[in-house]
């Protein structure tokens, strides 16, 4: 491993492990971070990135038996506060600010400045102008945050962070929700940020990210440390290998037969909901799988969920099987054939409480009911038992409550959820969102089953790869229309560059 | 809800055992509050012989008392259960209790029996129209039977023209004082029968039917419930529904009990009970985990408590300090007990 930081570290990890109720979700990671550096923290969703900061910044408290050190001393970071003290701020993806707030109120949390017993404003407001001007940002102390743009309150996280006089910041995927020039302009930023001796732990997925801006980039695996490379190490051949840990031909699967030249089953054409998706449109054939791409705030899931019935269309048709359908309600949707996969399925999908069995069946406890009323606990038993086996969930029996299970054995429940209604057209948004690995090829594998017994199968996913590896052809998305295809009988090839292309708004030269 | 669906087992299966011992710890936790009923009702006996040398508390008499004290509070408690299990909750149910308990009496001075299905009439309309602004309007519950809480006081008041209604002839009168006389041995007073019915019932509906799993769903994650195909605004009105039908077959009981209603003071915070018994009986207050028989073992823990205090001579005032500390105690036993174990 090469030593490119001089000195002594001001981070290190050793033997960092967390186990969750049936998941051992780290073995024994280890991680060394120096002054001065932006230090990139890859791996696939699942791989543990996100577990490892929780316990750096005092969300999680490790398994016992953790070293963790802070300019080469032994500390114990046993909650947000002790984080904090240590100079350690974290930035989730999902914003921690309040949108009710002034951007001053938000820095100043929990640390108000004071006169006698009130609040000094004056204090708070001129404190923060500094901060914000050494930053460059454009918006002053007393603009409420709900009203900022996302890249603008990740600038007043950092402010926080450095109002806070944190040394360590680790950043959690923070140009997802973000256009080119505002991460050009968080780039700059964190370039200041590192000259200035600060040590920046970045997490991300892209590639081309990690390789402008990462000193040392650092792989997470399965829970477990792969490995660390220098600067001059980092080529993203060498990145895919070791957070996959195996050649990618392997990993996806592709039987079916190419579907995109079947029936058409269903048919979208100028959607729109007023709101993020105008004119939307495209066709899904039976046997295929059809992805949908595009950037976060594209529009895919709001799409996703028109057409399911959950949201109500302002325009446009949807037809079923040649037939023209405006579902009112999901429950409608279902009946009709057509599922939807939530993206979020611990806020949306599952029932956490509720055991394994019930989760599967819920979507059909009312058709296998007598008189439509009671119950019929027998079937659902072995229909839960099937899933179970099919999907080859790993969980002891059908009476486990979900939430014990990790997100990749939810995820199948989920699935077979949707499954037990014999769905004819799917769609699945991120369906391998925060599942491990193998759980991954597994449910591509699924997917791919499905394509072969005819399903008509819409597979929304940020993962180009992803798209890449699975769809039979794309469509992507941009600011709320469906601006492009690839793929197909004789459109241009499924690679990951067309596909941003088109995402990013840029039209395709035609194929030579 | 740790007793799904999936309750048979197949024999010889390597995680029989551990099923086993998943569905013992649901039974515990469903008669949690049980070791608390039994040691509450052994203290008042022993405090009683201590204290006056007689034991009147464990007397077949007495238990009987206890249990039609408890009646009413359980079947309110059954409509609360339903109600609090979908995250909700339901604070006018001693109003309508009031507002039916008088209409029925009214109706009852004229066409006799049918002022039963009057009261079970006014609970089911009243809770109809909770349940509806909740689940169409989307106004939270809370508010909604706040509302209701005072506005329905009022048409209870409204109703007896701001005076007690009475009738002496009461022909229902046996639900309040009868008992049913089984084989000559042994008689068991109607209201016993008729909470007990109630109970059984909330437990078919709830573990039996798709209604019942549905309530679960609903109250464990709303959203997902409506992605999943669940139609969330029909068992958000089957719940308020069917706490206000109760609170309705409350009034009736009640009514029977006295012979006459007063709309002022009837039923005054019966839904602080109704909620302590669904609390004391282990449901979550954010909903989607709980059971019905906790909610009567809880009723039983509230009337156990009254009588108790009462037996036992301890003045009012201090029966109301008493009984608030025990409902705190006691929840916050079951909670230390099941600590990290669930929600709320």
């Amino acid at each position: 491993m090469p030593a490119p930081a001089e000195g002594q570290p001001i981070l290190t990890l050793r033997q960092v492990s967390k186990t969750f109720p049936g998941v051992k979700a780290l073995r024994s990671v280890q991680l060394t971070i120096y002054p001065g550096e932006v230090h990139a923290l890859m791996g696939e969703n699942g791989a543990g990135k996100s577990t490892l900061m929780k316990i750096v910044s005092g969300a999680y408290a490790p398994d016992p038996g953790a070293e963790i050190r802070i300019d080469g001393k032994p500390v114990v970071i046993d909650g947000p506060q002790a984080a904090q003290a240590l100079g350690i701020a974290i930035i989730y993806q999902e914003l921690a600010l309040s949108p009710n707030l002034t951007v001053a109120e938000n820095i100043y949390l929990g640390r108000e400045p004071r006169r006698g017993l009130a609040i000094d404003r004056a204090a708070m407001t001129a404190g923060c102008r500094d901060i914000l001007a050494s930053l460059g940002a454009s918006f002053g102390p007393r603009v409420v945050v709900g009203e900022l743009s996302i890249a603008e309150q990740q600038m007043v996280e950092v402010a926080r962070a450095l109002h806070a006089r944190s040394r360590i910041l680790v950043m959690d995927e923070p140009t997802t929700a973000l256009s080119a020039r505002e991460t050009e302009r968080l780039f700059a930023l964190i370039r200041r940020l590192k000259a200035e001796g600060l040590a920046i732990i970045y997490i991300s997925h892209r590639m081309a990210e990690v390789y402008e801006l990462a000193d040392r980039v650092s792989v997470l695996r399965d829970g477990g440390y792969v490995g660390t490379l220098g600067r001059d190490e980092i080529k993203p051949e060498t990145i895919v290998r070791m957070m996959v840990g195996r050649d990618l031909s392997s990993f996806y699967t592709k039987a079916h037969r190419d579907g995109s030249g079947g029936a058409p089953v269903l048919e979208v054409a100028g959607l729109a909901d007023g709101k993020r998706v105008r004119r939307a449109q495209f066709t899904l054939h039976r046997g295929e799988v059809l992805g949908l791409a595009g950037l976060v705030g594209a529009g895919r899931t709001e799409l996703a969920r028109l057409i399911y019935g959950a949201e109500t269309r302002t325009a446009g048709t949807v037809r079923l099987a040649g037939k023209p359908v405006a579902f009112a309600s999901p429950a409608e949707a279902i009946a009709a054939g057509l599922v939807y996969l939530t993206e979020d399925r611990k806020a949306q999908g599952l029932f956490l409480d509720m055991s394994v069995g019930d989760n599967i069946n819920l979507g059909v406890i009312g058709r296998d009911a007598a008189f439509g009323v009671w119950l019929d606990r027998a079937h659902a038993y072995a229909r839960a038992r099937d899933a179970i086996a099919t999907f080859r969930i790993r969980v002891s029996g059908p009476e486990v409550t979900v939430g014990a299970l990790s997100g990749g054995n939810q995820q199948k429940v989920l699935l077979s959820r949707l499954l037990a209604t014999e769905p004819k057209v799917l769609i699945l948004d991120e369906p391998t969102r925060g599942v491990d690995i193998g759980a991954k090829s597994e449910i591509y594998r699924i997917i791919d089953d499905l394509a072969q017994k005819g399903a008509a199968i819409l597979v929304i996913s940020s993962e180009l790869p992803e798209i890449v590896g699975i769809a039979d052809r794309v469509v992507v998305m941009h600011e709320g229309e469906i601006v492009g295809e690839v793929g197909g009988v004789d459109g241009p090839a499924i690679t990951e560059e067309n596909i941003m292309a088109l995402a990013a708004g840029v039209a395709l030269r035609e194929p030579a | 809800m740790s007793e799904g669906l999936a309750t048979p087992q197949m024999p010889g299966d390597p995680a029989d055992a551990r099923a086993r011992e998943r569905r013992w710890r649901g039974l515990f936790r469903s008669i949690g509050m049980l070791p608390v009923l039994i040691v509450l009702g052994l203290l008042v006996q022993g405090l009683d012989l201590w204290l006056t040398g007689e034991g009147r508390f464990l007397s077949w008499q007495n238990l009987s008392i206890v249990a039609q004290q408890a009646s009413i509070n359980a079947v309110l408690g059954a409509g609360m259960t339903f109600v609090i299990l979908t995250g909700g909750i339901d604070l006018s149910v001693g109003s309508i209790l009031a507002a039916s308990a008088v209409a029925g009496l009214l109706v009852s001075q004229n066409f006799g029996d049918l002022g039963i299905l009057a009261a079970l009439v006014v609970g089911l309309v009243i809770g109809f129209a909770n349940g509806a602004l909740i689940a169409f309007l989307r106004l939270p519950p809370f508010i909604v039977t706040l509302g209701a809480l005072t506005a329905v006081r009022g048409i209870a008041r409204l109703l007896g023209n701001d005076t007690t209604v009475f009738n002496a002839n009461l022909p229902f009168a046996f639900i309040g004082n009868g008992a049913l006389s089984i084989a000559g041995v042994a008689s068991v007073p109607w209201l016993i029968i008729i909470a007990f019915l109630v109970i059984v019932g909330a437990w078919l509906i709830l573990r039996r039917t798709v209604l019942g799993v549905h309530i679960y769903a609903v109250g464990g994650n709303e959203s997902a419930a409506r992605l999943s195909g669940i139609k969330v605004s029909r068992v958000l009105l089957f719940v308020y529904g069917a706490s206000g039908l109760l609170a309705g077959l409350g009034g009736v009981m009640q009514a029977a009990r006295l012979y006459a209603a007063n709309g002022l003071q009837l039923g005054q915070s019966y839904e602080l009970d109704a909620i302590a018994a669904v609390i004391l009986g282990g449901t979550s207050f954010v909903g989607g985990i709980g059971s019905i028989w906790g909610t009567l073992i809880g009723a039983l823990i509230i009337a156990v408590l009254t009588n108790g205090l009462i037996l036992l001579g301890v003045s009012d005032v201090w029966q109301y300090i008493i009984k608030g500390a025990v409902i705190i105690g006691a929840v916050a036993l079951d909670r230390y007990r099941l600590r990290g174990s669930a929600r709320t």
